[in-house]
C-alpha cells in the first residue's frame, strides 16, 4: 500500500491526533449504530457516514464553534468532526429524552447551534440555500466566520445545488460547498444521474473555483479545505470541493447494495480505507506511535460504549413533551 | 388625530420602523430594490418591489440590507430561514404566494421544522411577506390565496390584515416575533385608505378584532373579505339586521375564542374566504364552531368561498369567482329563514 502522500500539509502532533480520534469516533459510532440497528433497538432510519470519514475530518480540523455546517441525511460524521456530544447524539438516536433534540429530532435532524452545527437533514438538497443563509449572517456582521455545506452527490443535481451555490457566488458569501461523492445517490450511480463528468467541473458555471479530490486521503481534504476556508475567511468567496469517497454501508440500514460490485466493497474496506491509510501515514510520518494510536483507539472505544450506556439509561421524553417547542412565544 | 395612509404606505411605514429600531433587520427578495449595481441608478431603487411597496428603503438602508436576490426562491428562503436561526432577523419577500411552489420545502421542512427538530434549541424570527389575492386581472398562477397551506403546518403563524392600521402593527409584530410568521397582503388593498398613527405600535398576533358589533349574526372574514361582510353588514342593517362582522387578522394562532362568543351572543354564522372551498379557513372555523360551539348554533354554517377552480382571467368569470356582498346578502337571507331573498 502506498502511504499518504502529505500535500504540503504540516501537522502538529495535537492536529494529527485530534483527526485520528474524530475519523475513528465516527466509524465505531456508526458501526454500533448498524450493530444496534441490526438488533432491532433503533426506531427509524439511518443512513451511515462509515467510509466517509476523511470529508468531514480534513474540513472541521479548520473550523471553530462560531463556523457554521449543514449537513445531510448522512450527518452522523458531520455532527461527530464538529463537535457534537456522542451521547446525546447517540441518545438522539435513540429517541431519548437525554438526546441533542430531546429525541424530537432522530437521527435525520441531530444539530447543535451552539457548535455550529445547522443540522442533519432529511431533505436532499436542503442545505444549499441554508449555508448561505448563516453565510450571511457571518458576512452582515462582519465576522470572519464561514459556512460549510456538505452535500452528496444525489444533490449536485438538484434545483437548490444551482440557486445556492449561484446566489453564493454573486453575493461572495463564505461558503465552502463540499460534495461527498460516494458514487451513488441512494441506488442510482453518479454516472448516470449527473450530466458532468466531475462535480468540481459544476464550479465553472458559477464563476467559482472548484477541485476535486481524493476523499479517502484526510490530508488531500484538509488541504483543499484549508485553501478554500482561507478564501472565504478573507473575503473572497465561496469555493466548491469534490471529494471522491464511498460509504461502508448502504444507502439506509437494510439496504441489500446489490448495485455495489464485490472487488468494490472490498477494496474500499481494505487498502483505500481512509482510517487505515491516514494510521500508515501517522506511523510512518513518526507523529504518533503505536502505542499513542492504540491508546486512542482504547478511548474512542470506551467512548461509544458509554454513549450506548448513557442512552440505554435515559428515559424518554414524556408525553406532554409532544406539544412544546412547537413555537418560541406558547 | 391619526393620518389616512394606504396599506402600502403603512407596510412599508412598518419596515422603515422596524429596521431603525433593529440592525439586525433586513429584507431581501426579488427586486425589493431593483436596479442592483446599475451604474447610473447609484443608490436610488428601480422599483421598491413589483408594486412599489418597499420603494425608497433602499435609500435609507443600504443594499446591505435591502437585498435583491436572483429570481430563485429556494436559494432566498431557504437562506432567510438560517439567516434568522443564526442570528439575523430576515423579511423575505415572496413576491407572490402562488410562487411558493417554487420554495415550499424551505418553508415546509426547514424554517418552520427548526424549532421542533431540534428540540426547542433552535428559533427563527423570520417574517415571509407575501402577496395574495383575485382581483387584479393577474390570472391562475399570480391571484391564489394560499393562507390555509401555510395555517395547516405546525410551526408557523399566518396574518392576514384588512386595513392599513392592522397591517402596519401586525407587520411590527411579525417581524419581533422569534417564530416564522408569514404576512399575507391583498394586492388589491395596496391603495386601500385608513387612518394609520405614525410612530411604532404592534398588533398582537393571534388576537381577533370585532370590526362591527351586531346581535343578529356573525360573519367572520378572511383579509379583505373582512371589507366584502362590512358593505354586507351595511346593507343588512338597513333591513332591521345587525351582523356582527370578526377579522381573525390572525390564522395561526387563531381567536378562537373571540369568534365562539360572538356566535354564543348571535347563534348564526356565515364565513367569508376567497380561497378554494376544500380544506380552507371557512371550513377551519366551521369545524371549530360546529365542534366548540354547537349548541350556540340556530341554523347550518354558511360558507361563502371562491368555487373549486383555478383563479380565471377574463374579468366578468373572475368577479364571478370571488365572494362579494350580494352572496353575503344571498347566504344571510337563507340562513334567516326568509322566503324571499334580500337584496342590496
Amino acid at each position: 500500500m502506498e502511504v499518504l502522500q502529505n500535500k504540503g500539509v504540516a501537522l502538529t502532533q495535537d492536529q494529527a491526533r485530534w483527526m485520528y480520534r474524530k475519523m475513528l469516533e465516527i466509524r465505531e459510532f456508526e458501526d454500533k449504530v448498524h450493530e444496534l440497528f441490526a438488533q432491532g433497538i433503533l426506531p427509524g432510519f439511518v443512513h451511515l457516514y462509515a467510509g466517509e470519514e476523511a470529508v468531514a475530518v480534513g474540513v472541521c480540523a479548520h473550523l471553530n464553534d462560531k463556523d457554521t455546517i449543514t449537513s445531510t441525511h448522512r450527518g452522523h460524521g458531520h455532527c461527530i468532526a464538529k463537535g457534537c456530544d456522542l451521547d446525546g447524539m447517540m441518545a438522539e438516536i435513540y429517541g431519548k429524552a437525554t438526546g441533542l433534540c430531546k429525541g424530537k429530532g432522530g437521527s435525520m435532524h441531530i444539530a447543535d447551534l451552539n457548535k455550529g452545527m445547522l443540522g442533519a437533514n432529511g431533505i436532499v438538497g436542503g442545505g444549499f440555500p441554508l449555508a448561505c443563509g448563516s453565510a450571511l449572517t457571518a458576512k452582515y456582521k462582519k465576522t470572519d466566520n464561514v459556512s460549510v455545506c456538505f452535500f452528496g452527490d444525489g444533490a449536485n443535481n438538484h434545483g437548490t445545488f444551482h440557486e445556492g451555490i449561484n446566489l453564493a457566488a454573486i453575493w461572495n458569501l463564505p461558503v465552502i460547498f463540499v460534495a461527498e461523492n460516494n458514487g451513488y445517490a441512494e441506488a442510482t450511480p453518479f454516472e448516470y444521474a449527473s450530466s458532468c463528468k466531475t462535480i468540481a467541473d459544476r464550479a465553472i458555471g458559477y464563476n467559482i473555483p472548484g477541485v476535486r479530490v481524493d476523499g479517502k486521503n484526510v490530508l488531500a481534504v484538509y488541504k483543499a479545505a484549508e485553501e478554500a476556508i482561507q478564501r472565504a475567511r478573507r473575503g473572497e468567496g465561496p469555493t466548491l470541493i469534490e471529494c471522491m469517497t464511498y460509504r461502508n454501508y448502504g444507502h439506509f440500514e437494510g439496504d441489500a447494495q446489490t448495485y455495489k460490485a464485490e472487488p468494490e466493497k472490498k477494496e474500499h474496506k481494505q487498502e483505500k480505507d481512509a482510517i487505515i491509510q491516514f494510521k500508515k501515514y501517522l506511523l510512518t510520518q513518526r507523529l504518533l506511535t503505536e502505542n499513542e494510536l492504540a491508546s486512542v483507539e482504547e478511548s474512542v472505544i470506551e467512548a461509544i460504549q458509554r454513549a450506548v450506556r448513557f442512552s440505554e439509561e435515559s428515559p424518554y421524553p414524556k408525553e406532554d413533551e409532544l406539544l412544546t417547542d412547537v413555537y418560541v412565544s406558547y | 388625530m391619526a393620518r389616512t395612509i394606504s396599506m402600502s404606505e403603512a407596510i412599508n411605514e412598518a419596515i422603515a420602523l422596524a429596521m431603525r429600531k433593529d440592525p439586525d433587520v433586513v429584507l431581501l427578495g426579488e427586486d425589493v430594490a431593483g436596479g442592483a449595481e446599475v451604474d447610473h441608478l447609484q443608490d436610488e431603487d428601480a422599483w421598491g418591489g413589483v408594486l412599489g411597496v418597499t420603494k425608497g428603503l433602499v435609500q435609507e438602508f443600504g443594499r446591505e440590507r435591502i437585498l435583491d436576490t436572483p429570481i430563485a426562491e429556494a436559494g432566498y428562503m431557504g437562506a432567510a430561514m438560517a439567516a434568522a436561526s443564526t442570528g439575523l432577523r430576515p423579511i423575505a419577500e415572496l413576491m407572490f404566494n402562488d410562487f411558493i411552489g417554487s420554495c415550499l420545502d424551505e418553508v415546509l421542512n426547514q424554517g418552520a421544522k427548526f424549532r421542533y427538530m431540534f428540540g426547542g434549541k433552535a428559533q427563527v424570527p423570520v417574517t415571509v411577506r407575501t402577496m395574495h389575492g383575485a382581483g387584479f386581472r393577474a390570472a391562475a398562477q399570480h391571484s391564489q390565496s394560499l393562507y390555509a397551506l401555510f395555517t395547516s403546518i405546525p410551526g408557523l403563524k399566518v396574518v392576514v390584515p384588512s386595513t392599513p392600521y392592522d397591517a402596519k402593527g401586525l407587520l411590527l409584530a411579525a417581524i419581533e416575533d422569534n417564530d416564522p410568521v408569514i404576512f399575507f397582503e391583498d394586492k388589491t388593498l395596496y391603495n386601500m385608505t385608513g387612518e394609520v398613527p405614525e410612530g411604532y405600535y404592534t398588533v398582537p398576533i393571534g388576537k381577533a378584532d370585532v370590526k362591527r358589533e351586531g346581535s343578529d349574526l356573525t360573519i367572520v372574514g378572511i383579509g379583505k373579505q373582512v371589507n366584502t361582510a362590512l358593505e354586507a353588514a351595511g346593507h343588512l342593517a338597513g333591513r332591521g339586521i345587525e351582523a356582527e362582522v370578526v377579522d381573525p387578522r390572525s390564522l395561526s394562532p387563531l381567536d378562537e375564542e373571540t369568534i365562539l362568543s360572538s356566535v354564543a351572543k348571535t347563534n348564526r354564522l356565515v364565513i367569508v374566504d376567497e380561497a378554494n372551498p376544500r380544506c380552507n379557513l371557512a371550513t377551519d372555523i366551521a369545524a371549530i364552531v360546529a365542534d366548540k360551539g354547537f349548541d350556540s348554533l340556530d341554523a347550518p354554517i354558511k360558507r361563502i368561498t371562491a368555487p373549486h377552480t383555478p383563479v380565471p382571467f377574463s374579468p366578468p368569470l373572475e368577479d364571478r369567482y370571488l365572494p362579494s356582498p350580494e352572496k353575503v346578502i344571498q347566504a344571510v337571507s337563507e340562513l334567516l329563514g326568509e322566503t324571499s331573498s334580500l337584496s342590496l
